[in-house]
C-alpha cells in the first residue's frame, strides 16, 4: 500500500493508548445509523446531530497524539487542512500535532455526501464544537486532579496548566471513556479575537506530496498482486449486447479474466497496458443493438419544455399597490455540461473472505457502500468504502460507477486487488452530466425605474441521481439481473436542485417563481457544482442587467436599489470598488464591463464578481481580461484556501459559460474527449483575478466552494453585452454565437 | 527486455515495444507523478522530460526511448529537498486537486532549462497543451514566475540544482 492515506489508516488501526477502548466502542456502534439510540440531546451543532458522540470526531491517545475524523471527502478543496486548523484552534494544540482522517465507513461518521458547499458548515462546525467540548472535559479532569476550579486553568499546546505552572498533558488526562459522551448543544468556543490558527493562510497539507510525485490519489495505489481492469461500456444508453466472442481475448498476453454479466463487459490483466490492449480487442468483438432515443441537441428549449413536468409555485409575493408600466421578457437556456475531471474515474476493490473493500474517490462513502452492497446482494456491514482522493470531481462524475465496476469485477476474482481505470472516452460519454435547463423571465418596471413585478419559471431535471440504491450505478444497470434506475425526485428547498437560487434574493413587491420539474431524463444527469444555481443565477443576473438598461440605471446601483441584506450590499460594494466600477463608465474600445452577484442557495456564502471582457468583432472571440470578486463566507478558516476556491470557480465557470456543451446525435453522446468537448486553455486565461475576502469573525461558516459559479457566468455575459451591445441568452456564449449576434 | 534510463537510473523493462512510456513509468517503475488523463495527447497530465524536451508520455511508445534520458517529477527533488519548481508550486499553493500539476511542472521545467527568463506570454504559450479543470491557472503562472526567481537565486548562489536531462 503506497498511498499515504492508507498509511494513516494503518496507524489508526495500530492504535494504542488510553482511548482505544472508547474508540472501539465508537467503531462498533457510534458511527452507524443503526447504532443503539443515544439519549437525544437537543440540537447539537453541525453534523453532531447525526453522530453525537465526541469520539466519533476526536480521538486522543495516551501519548497525546490526536486524530480528527470527518465523514467528508477531500476533493481538492483543501478542507482537510481547514478541519485540522479548526480542531487545532479549539483543542489548543499545535496545527502539526493533529492528523485528520477522512471518509471511511469503518472509522468516520456518516455525513452523507461531500456536496453543496456544506463541508465546513456541517463537518467543520461539528469538529469545532467537538474539539471545544473535548477540551472542556480535559480541563475538568485536570481541575479534579489539581483540586482547583476549572476557571483557574488554561490550556496551551496540548496541556492544561495551573496558575502555579503545573502542567498535565492531554494524553495523561485522557481516560478510556472520557470522549465517549454525547455532544452538548452549546460549546464554550474560543473568542475569535484570540484565534491563532483559524483565519491563517496555513499551507495545505496535501500539496507537498502532489508536487513531488508522492502517492496522492486512488490512481496511485499499488496493492500486492494487484491486477488491472478495464470495462467495455455499451456504445449508447440502453444498448444491448447481442454477441461477444471472448475466447481469443482470454488468450491475449497477461489476460486474467474476461467478465460478462448481461451488458456488463470487463477484462482483467496482469499489467495495465495489457488490460488496455485486451479492452480494445473486447470492444471490437462486442456487437450491440442500439436504439435511437436522444432529443435534438440544437433544440433543447423545445425538447425540455415539451416534456411532461410537475409544476409548483415555490415563491409568491404580492403587493397590488406596486404596478409596473414597462414589461420585459427573456428566455435563457443552458445545455448539458460535463464535469470533465482531468483524471478519469478509478477505483481499487478487493474481495476477501466474503468482505468487500473499495477504495474510491466517491463523494459519499456510506451511500456508495449501500449501493454496492445492494448490487452484490451483500449485507452493507460486509462492504467497506474508503475515500482516497481522485482528480477533482466538481460533483457526481464517474467515481461511484467506477467503484461499482471495481467491486463487481473484484467479486469474480476473490483475494486479488483489482484496479479499475476508466478511459477518457468513457468518462466523457458516461458521466452523469449537469442537466440542461430553460428559464423564462418576465418583469415590469415602475415609473421610478424599480422592479414592481417579477416572474421566473425554470424547467429542469433533478440535480441528483447519486447512489444510495444500486440502480444509480452503471454496473448495476448493465448486469444480467439489472437494477432499475430509481425514479427522479426534485431536491427539497431551501437548498433545492433545479430551483436552487431560483427565488430572488432581491426585494420585489410582486414576485412569482415556478419550478417545472421534469422527471424524464433523456440524458444521464446528476449533480454538477452549484446544481441549478449556475443557470438560475446566470438568468437572474443577466436579466437584472437587461432591466437596468431598460431603466437607464447603472447595474451596480440598480442591484443595490433592490437589496436590503447588509452583507449582500457589502460584497457588491467591495467588488465594485476594487474593480474601479463607476456609474456612467465606458469600457475601452472592444471591451465591456460586467457585474453579477448571488448568495449561494440564498443561505451560504455571498459572492459578487466584476469582469472586463474583450470581444474581437471580426471573429466574435471573447476573452476574459480580468475579474474582481468579493466573497463573504462568514468566519474564514483559511483565507488562501477560500481565495483558491473562488479563483477556481471563476475560471471554471468561465469555461462552462464560453465553451462547453455536451454534443449528441439521436443515439450516442458524441463529445467524447477534449477535442470534441473543448474547455478553457491557457490562451484564454485572464490577465488577473483578484479575490477580496470579507471576514466575519465568530459568524457561522458559510459554504463557499460553489458560490462563484453563477455570478462569474452572469458577469461575463453582462460584460459581453456591454462590449457588443447584444444580449446573449443561450449558453455557452460561443465565439460563433457572439459573431452571429454582432452581424445580426 | 530493454534498458530505460529514468531519473538517472537504468531500469530493465520487460514490456512490449509499443507500450506507451506512461505505463512503463507507472506500472513497471512504480512512479506516481506522470498521470493518465486522456491517453490521447490532449491534456498534458502525463508530461515528462525526455532528453530535455517535454514529451507526452501517454502517446510515446517505449521503442522510441532506447538510449534516451527520461526525467519525471520525482527526479527533480523531494519533499525534504524540493527543486526550485517544486518549491515554487508549494509556496504559491498552486494546486487544487493537483492532478494536472505534475505535467504542468515538467513542461515548465523543460522550458526554464532552455530559456531561464521566459516572458509571461512565452509561459502561457508553452503551457497551451495542458488542461486544468479546477481553474488553478493564475496560480500555476505565478508559480512558474516564482520558479524563475528561485532558479536565478540558486544559480547566483552557485548551488547546482539537479537538472533534468
Amino acid at each position: 500500500m503506497n498511498a499515504p492515506v492508507i498509511l494513516d489508516r494503518r496507524r489508526v488501526l495500530a492504535g494504542g493508548g488510553a482511548l482505544i477502548v472508547s474508540f472501539s466502542l465508537a467503531e462498533a456502534f457510534a458511527q452507524d445509523q443503526a447504532a443503539p439510540a443515544a439519549v437525544p440531546v437537543p440540537n447539537p451543532p453541525g453534523s453532531l446531530k447525526g453522530s453525537p458522540f465526541l469520539d466519533s470526531w476526536i480521538r486522543i491517545d495516551a501519548d497525546g497524539s490526536i486524530t480528527v475524523f470527518t465523514g467528508k471527502a477531500e476533493l481538492g478543496q483543501g478542507f482537510k487542512t481547514a478541519f485540522q486548523q479548526i480542531a487545532a484552534e479549539e483543542l489548543d494544540v499545535p496545527f502539526e500535532s493533529l492528523k485528520v482522517v477522512t471518509a471511511d465507513t469503518r472509522f468516520t461518521a456518516n455525513e452523507g455526501y461531500t456536496s453543496g458547499s456544506n463541508s465546513v458548515h456541517d463537518s467543520g462546525t461539528a469538529i469545532q464544537n467537538a474539539s471545544a467540548q473535548a477540551r472542556e472535559l480535559l480541563v475538568a479532569e485536570a481541575a479534579r486532579r489539581f483540586d482547583l476550579p476549572a476557571e483557574n486553568l488554561r490550556t496551551e499546546s496540548g496541556s492544561v496548566i495551573s496558575p502555579d505552572g503545573r502542567r498535565l498533558g492531554y494524553g495523561e488526562l485522557v481516560a478510556a471513556d472520557m470522549l465517549h459522551v454525547q455532544a452538548q448543544p452549546k460549546s464554550k468556543l474560543k473568542d475569535p479575537a484570540s484565534f491563532k490558527v483559524v483565519g491563517q493562510a496555513v499551507p495545505r497539507v496535501d500539496i507537498p506530496a502532489k508536487v513531488t510525485g508522492g502517492a496522492a490519489y486512488v490512481q496511485d495505489m499499488r496493492l500486492p498482486d494487484m491486477v488491472h481492469a478495464r470495462v467495455v461500456r455499451p456504445p449508447s444508453y440502453g444498448a444491448q449486447l447481442t454477441d461477444c466472442e471472448t475466447s481469443a481475448i482470454e488468450k491475449l498476453p497477461g489476460v486474467v479474466k474476461v467478465i460478462r454479466d448481461g451488458n456488463f463487459l470487463a477484462v482483467v490483466a496482469k499489467k495495465e497496458f495489457q488490460s488496455i490492449k485486451a479492452m480494445n480487442a473486447l470492444s471490437a468483438a462486442a456487437k450491440w443493438k442500439e436504439t435511437a432515443g436522444l432529443p435534438k441537441q440544437d433544440d433543447l428549449l423545445r425538447a425540455l419544455t415539451g416534456l411532461p413536468s410537475q409544476d409548483s409555485t415555490i415563491f409568491e409575493r404580492s403587493n397590488p399597490l406596486a404596478v409596473g408600466q414597462k414589461i420585459i421578457e427573456a428566455t435563457y437556456t443552458r445545455p448539458y455540461q460535463a464535469h470533465g475531471s482531468i483524471g478519469p474515474s478509478c477505483a481499487v476493490a478487493q474481495f476477501v473472505d466474503g468482505a468487500m473493500t473499495v477504495w474510491t474517490h466517491t463523494q459519499g462513502v456510506y451511500p456508495d457502500r449501500q449501493g454496492i452492497a445492494e448490487m452484490l446482494r451483500m449485507p452493507p456491514a460486509s462492504v467497506r468504502c474508503i475515500h482516497v482522493e481522485g482528480s477533482g470531481c466538481y460533483g457526481h462524475n464517474g467515481a461511484d460507477d467506477a467503484a461499482a465496476d471495481a467491486a463487481l469485477i473484484a467479486r469474480a476474482l476473490p483475494g486479488l486487488p483489482v484496479r479499475l481505470q476508466w478511459t477518457r472516452e468513457q468518462e466523457h460519454a458516461w458521466e452523469p452530466f449537469g442537466p440542461a435547463m430553460v428559464t423564462k423571465l418576465k418583469a415590469s418596471l415602475d415609473g421610478n425605474g424599480a422592479i414592481s413585478d417579477w416572474n421566473f419559471e425554470v424547467w429542469s431535471n433533478t440535480h441528483s441521481m447519486r447512489p444510495g440504491g444500486a440502480g444509480a450505478m452503471l454496473a448495476a444497470q448493465h448486469m444480467a439481473q439489472p437494477f432499475a434506475v430509481p425514479a427522479a425526485k426534485p431536491l427539497p428547498l431551501p437548498e433545492g436542485g433545479g430551483d436552487r437560487n431560483a427565488i430572488p434574493i432581491y426585494k420585489f413587491p410582486n414576485a412569482h417563481v415556478v419550478h417545472h420539474f421534469i422527471p424524464a431524463m433523456p440524458l444521464r444527469i446528476s449533480a454538477m457544482r452549484s446544481l441549478g444555481a449556475y443557470h438560475n443565477v446566470f438568468s437572474i443576473e443577466s436579466f437584472m442587467d437587461e432591466l437596468a438598461v431598460a431603466a437607464g440605471a447603472d447595474p451596480v446601483e440598480f442591484r443595490l436599489k433592490h437589496l436590503d441584506d447588509p452583507r449582500a450590499r457589502d460584497v457588491i460594494e467591495k467588488a465594485a470598488q476594487a474593480f474601479g466600477w463607476q456609474k456612467g463608465q465606458k469600457a475601452p474600445q472592444g471591451r465591456g464591463f460586467g457585474f453579477a452577484f448571488a448568495r449561494y442557495k440564498n443561505l451560504a456564502a455571498y459572492c459578487a464578481v466584476a469582469t472586463e471582457v474583450e470581444v474581437n468583432r471580426e471573429t466574435g472571440r471573447p476573452r476574459l481580461v480580468r475579474a474582481v470578486a468579493a466573497v463573504d463566507s462568514g468566519q474564514v478558516v483559511n483565507p488562501d484556501g477560500l481565495i483558491n476556491q473562488i479563483e477556481g470557480a471563476i475560471m471554471q465557470s468561465m469555461s462552462w459559460t464560453l465553451y462547453e456543451s455536451v454534443t449528441f446525435d439521436d443515439t450516442r453522446i458524441t463529445s467524447i474527449d477534449w477535442q470534441t468537448y473543448p474547455i478553457l486553455r491557457f490562451n484564454a486565461v485572464p490577465d488577473s483575478i483578484e479575490v477580496h475576502v470579507i471576514n466575519r469573525p465568530g459568524q457561522p461558516f458559510l459554504g463557499s466552494g460553489e458560490t462563484g459559479q453563477g455570478p462569474a457566468a452572469a458577469s461575463i455575459a453582462n460584460a459581453i453585452a456591454d462590449a457588443t451591445g447584444k444580449r446573449l441568452r443561450h449558453l455557452p456564449l460561443t465565439r460563433k454565437r457572439i459573431k452571429d449576434a454582432i452581424d445580426a | 527486455m530493454m534498458t530505460l534510463k529514468v531519473n538517472g537510473q537504468n531500469h530493465e523493462i520487460d514490456a512490449d515495444p509499443d507500450t506507451p512510456l506512461l505505463y512503463v513509468l507507472r506500472d513497471d517503475i512504480k512512479l506516481n507523478a506522470a498521470k493518465f488523463g486522456c491517453g490521447l495527447g490532449q491534456c498534458g497530465s502525463c508530461t515528462v522530460i525526455v532528453d530535455g524536451n517535454a514529451v507526452l508520455s501517454c502517446v510515446t511508445p517505449l521503442l522510441l526511448l532506447e538510449g534516451k534520458q527520461v526525467t519525471t517529477l520525482e527526479g527533480l527533488g523531494t519533499i525534504e529537498a524540493p527543486a526550485p519548481i517544486q518549491r515554487a508550486f508549494m509556496e504559491e499553493q498552486a494546486a487544487q486537486c493537483g492532478y494536472c500539476i505534475a505535467g504542468m511542472m515538467m513542461r515548465a521545467q523543460a522550458l526554464l532549462q532552455k530559456n531561464p527568463k521566459p516572458t509571461d506570454e512565452q509561459i502561457r504559450a508553452e503551457l497551451e497543451p495542458h488542461l486544468c479543470r479546477c481553474g488553478t491557472h493564475m496560480r500555476i503562472l505565478r508559480a512558474v514566475h516564482r520558479a524563475i526567481r528561485l532558479m536565478d537565486t540558486a544559480d547566483a548562489s552557485s548551488a547546482t540544482p539537479r537538472r533534468a536531462q
